[in-house]
This record gives C-alpha cells, structure tokens and sequence, in this order.
C-alpha cells in the first residue's frame, strides 16, 4: 500500500510517499533530509508529534513560561501530556533547556523550558 | 544632535540578525531601537518549533530562535534601547524616538535599517456586518494574550483565514482544551504551509471550508453567533448557502501587512505589490543610507529567510558607511506572469553581489511550471519548478557573471505547461 503524507518536521514540508507492507515502512521517496524518512516510518504506524505549550511561572517578566518536549510524544498522547502541564507551576529565574517536566507520562521524554527568564 | 553610526528600527527577528552582521563588519556604533520590553519580536509569542532548521541546523522553538540572537547581539555589544518607540524618520536619516526615561530625543544615522515587522489585518480591512461585541481579535492578538500574556481568548472559537498564524491558533486553543469549530477560507485554495493544514488542523480533525467566509457576526457585549457564507468564484456570497456557528470567539487570520507608516512618512518609494518600500540588491530603499528587511518589506513564512536577509541588508548598510555611494545606475526586476511580486526590485549590474537571490511568490497555486528570468527578450535561466503555492516563497538566483553583461531591466515570470 501507498501512503501520500506531508512532513511536518519542519516548514519545508515536504511531500512523501510512503510504501507499507505488513504494518510495516519499507520505502519512503520525496524527502530531502532522513528526518523525512523517520517522519513517514512513525506517522503510518503511530503518529508523533513535538509538542509545545506553556506552563505558569511566578517573578519572571511574564506570567507564562514556553515549553517544548526534547522529543515527538505519540499524538495520541498529547491531550493527556496537557493536562499534566495545566498542573505546573514554576519560579523564575529559568534557563532554556531547564527540565520542567520530567519523563512526561512515562514516555522517558522531558518536557524543557524553550527559553530564559530572569527572576525580576 | 546625536549622531549614532548606524540604527536599527526593530529589535525582532531581521533588528537582532542585522545589528549582529554590522558589528562583525566592523561598525562599532549600532543602536537597536525596540518597542517591547525585550528584544525578540514576535518571535516571543510563536513557542511553536520549526524555526532554525536552516540557520541552526535544528528544530528550535520561537522564543529559543531569539534567544540565540539576543545573546549573539549581547556578546557583541550592541545597544538595545527597550520601551521606545520611534515616532518619526526623515530622508536624511534623522530618527526621532521616545521613552520613559529620556522622553522625546533625535539622533542623526550615518545608515538606518528598518526591520520593522509586519501587522495583521483587521476587522476593518474586510467587510464583515453586523454588531461590535467582544472575542473579535485578530489571531497574533489572541497569540500574545495566550502565549505570553497567558489569558485564553474564548471557549468556542471559529477561525477565518487560513494563514500560519491562524492554522497554528487553532491548534494552540485546541490544545488548551477550546473548541475550534472550523477554519474558513475565502479561497479555493489555503493560504497556510502544508505541514501547519497536516499538523494544526487534521490532527485534530478541524474542518477547514474552502471558498467560505465569514458575512455576519452576532452578539451584544460577547461574540454570540456567526454566518458564514460559501462565495463563487468571484469571491461573491452564494445566496441560501449560510449557516449559523454559535461561538464566543472569532480569529482573523487574513493577511499580514508591512508596517510602512515610517517609511511612507519619510517619502520612500513603496512597492505596490509587497506594500513594503522597494529596495535594490543590497536593500537600500529610494532613500540614501535606509535599508530594509524582514516582514517590514515584505512578509516572509520562515524565520531563517528573515535572518539571511537582514544580514544581506547589513552587509549592504555597512558597505553603503564605507564606501557611499554605488556605480552606475541601477535596472529593474519586474513581476511577470504569475509572479505576485519580487524583492529586490532593483539591482546594479556595474557593481554585483556576487550572487543575487530574488525572492518571489506565484500568484495561485501551480502543479508544475518553468520559472522563467528573461533580461528584454533574452533568456538568462530557466529552471522546472513544482507544486507552487502562494504561501510559500520561492527564491531565483542570478550570479554576479549574468548580471554583469545586463542592459535591459529583468522580468521573472512562469510559464505554465498544459
């Protein structure tokens, strides 16, 4: 079977086709990077996505914080992944890459601050 | 009066990369100007990832991009006044600007970069009937007040417009727990990166209706109910078509707009078809000594063609410091069919970049065509091209060896093949 997917790795978005035999990926055309190809492997079986959102933070410039996941987390997950992050709460000063969440929902993946705030 | 080597309008994204690139190329006076309370721009509210996959080789976040070049910027020493606002600029480069702590204060620039930014559309801008209740914001607005601000705009969202920011909302109030009950577009076709309809709409199963829009909105104090419309092909509404949404908010996501007010004010010759000023291959503007780039000349879709751009016009103002001004005159670069528009408009084919890259847009979405650079009738490159669409930009190169032997003005345009 043929599948036609969009890479979401980056803005580029490049268009693949990926071929699936036995649930599994054995080819995959149209990326022009391996990223592409490791997108099209997991998006037929399980789709993954980066996610991104904000946690609440006290005595830093603003009131939120930006926050990434170091890795994709299964999209199926990423509801559950919020409500967890709706909870946190932390204190500034913070520094990009500081661990807020770690080993998010047992998936080993942490969820780090995706920039700097200064305690003011 | 002050006098300051060089300042730079705009601490974003294009303010920070140009400040960076000036200082390596040995200007020491560089003064950024910046409204906000810290320098970034608008990358600050875009926590999304995608951005640097070209300038860093990686995938980082929004407010992560910045940070690299807010400490590139410190590590150079570049002065970044915070809190001001430049309220005024003149063709011989006088920058009249205004804060808390020094009030109104003119400096005189040896060379001005404009890296002013972009703003949305709003309301206003596209004919929308019916009552002036709150939950109208544009979709950047309802960005910041989430994102940075950390409020939540509504519970019961639509969304009209399938630009970036717009498609990238819907997944940000999904996320946090909204319900985004559909995305219309007034075109047959989106306005939004592919990866943004994949990821921001189909993963959470949005509707996205082509050829729709948004005629009516309802509601007293608070946004109650909305008509949307299907339009023909003439973008006209097609009557018995409407349905009624109720929802408590709207998000505009229908266009971004160079901010041009100062280079209008300041008598800069505006290109029609960016709406940012016209500028020449080392992205000077009509004005001698004022540079442009970034979304204030015209509005890019990735954060790293904004950064390679604000170092060309960089290079371009420290070469303008050094050595004044540039041999020969300069030849056009001209929108031909299915081009939106190209930038730079202008070029010198006495004195060449070693390379020239024109940025341009097609006009609708192309399956396949030949991109096609012509100097009068001859043909100077030609080059297959697939899956056009407007919201992507596409680049066209000429080297310093073709546009040396140029006496004609240049056009780019499409061909397309059956």
């Amino acid at each position: 079977m043929e599948k036609e997917l969009i890479c979401v790795n980056c803005p580029m978005g490049c268009r693949l086709t990926a071929v699936i035999e036995d649930n599994k990926v054995v080819s995959v055309t149209g990326n022009r990077c391996p990223r592409g190809k490791a997108y099209a492997e997991t998006e037929c079986i399980r789709p993954e996505r980066i996610l991104t959102t904000t946690v609440r933070i006290t005595g830093g410039i603003h009131r939120v914080l930006p926050v990434i996941s170091e890795q994709a987390l299964p999209l199926d997950r990423i509801m559950e992944a919020m409500e967890v992050l709706r909870t946190v709460q932390v204190q500034a000063p913070v520094t990009v890459g500081d661990i807020i969440a770690a080993d998010i929902l047992g998936t080993g993946i942490n969820i780090v601050a995706s920039r700097s705030m200064d305690a003011c | 009066m002050k006098q300051v080597q060089a300042v730079i309008i705009g601490g974003g994204s294009a303010g920070l990369s140009a400040a960076v690139t000036l200082k390596k190329q040995g200007i020491s006076d560089v003064l950024v100007i910046e409204k906000d309370e810290e320098p970034g721009g608008i990358l600050e509210q875009c926590i999304h990832n995608g951005f640097g996959l070209q300038t860093f080789k990686e995938q980082l976040s929004g407010p992560a991009y910045a940070e690299r070049f807010i400490k590139m910027a410190q590590e150079q020493n570049v002065k970044i006044l915070l809190n001001t606002t430049v309220t005024k600029l003149t063709a011989d480069r006088t920058v009249e600007y205004v804060n808390a702590e020094e009030g109104v204060v003119q400096v005189q620039a040896g060379a001005v970069i404009l890296a002013v930014g972009c703003y949305e559309r709003p309301r206003g801008g596209i004919n929308i009937t019916g009552t002036r209740p709150a939950g109208i914001y544009t979709a950047g607005q309802a960005q910041r007040y989430l994102n940075i601000d950390g409020y939540m705009v509504g519970k019961r969202v639509f969304i009209l417009g399938s630009g970036d920011i717009g498609l990238i909302m819907a997944r940000r109030m999904t996320l946090e727990g909204a319900k985004v009950i559909g995305v219309a577009e007034l075109m047959p076709y989106s306005n939004g990166l592919p990866r943004n309809m994949k990821q921001c709409l189909e993963d959470f199963n949005i509707p996205l209706l082509l050829s729709h829009t948004v005629s009516k909105v309802f509601g007293k104090d608070r946004l109650e109910r909305i008509e949307v419309v299907a339009v023909d092909e003439n973008r006209n509404p097609i009557a018995g078509s409407e349905q009624y949404f109720d929802v408590d908010t709207l998000l505009l996501s229908v266009g971004l707009i160079p901010e041009n007010h100062l280079a209008d004010h300041a008598g800069i010759v505006m290109d029609p078809s960016t709406k940012g000023p016209a500028v020449d291959d080392r992205y000077m503007t009509s004005a001698e000594g004022i540079f442009a780039c970034g979304n204030g000349l015209h509005v890019h879709d990735l954060v790293d063609f904004v950064t390679l751009q604000a170092e060309r016009a960089a290079e371009g103002a420290a070469a303008y410091l050094k050595s004044g001004k540039r041999k020969g005159s300069a030849l056009h670069i001209r929108n031909g069919n299915q081009i939106s528009y190209c930038v730079p408009s202008q070029f010198y084919p006495e004195d060449p970049a070693e390379k020239l890259t024109v940025y341009f847009r097609v006009r609708t979405p192309l399956d396949r065509g030949t991109l096609v650079i012509r100097s009068g009738e001859q043909i100077i490159r030609q080059v297959k091209k697939q899956k056009l669409l407007p919201s992507v930009m596409e680049e066209a190169v000429l080297t310093a060896k073709q546009m040396a032997v140029l006496t004609d003005d240049i056009t780019i345009e499409i061909t397309e093949e059956g």
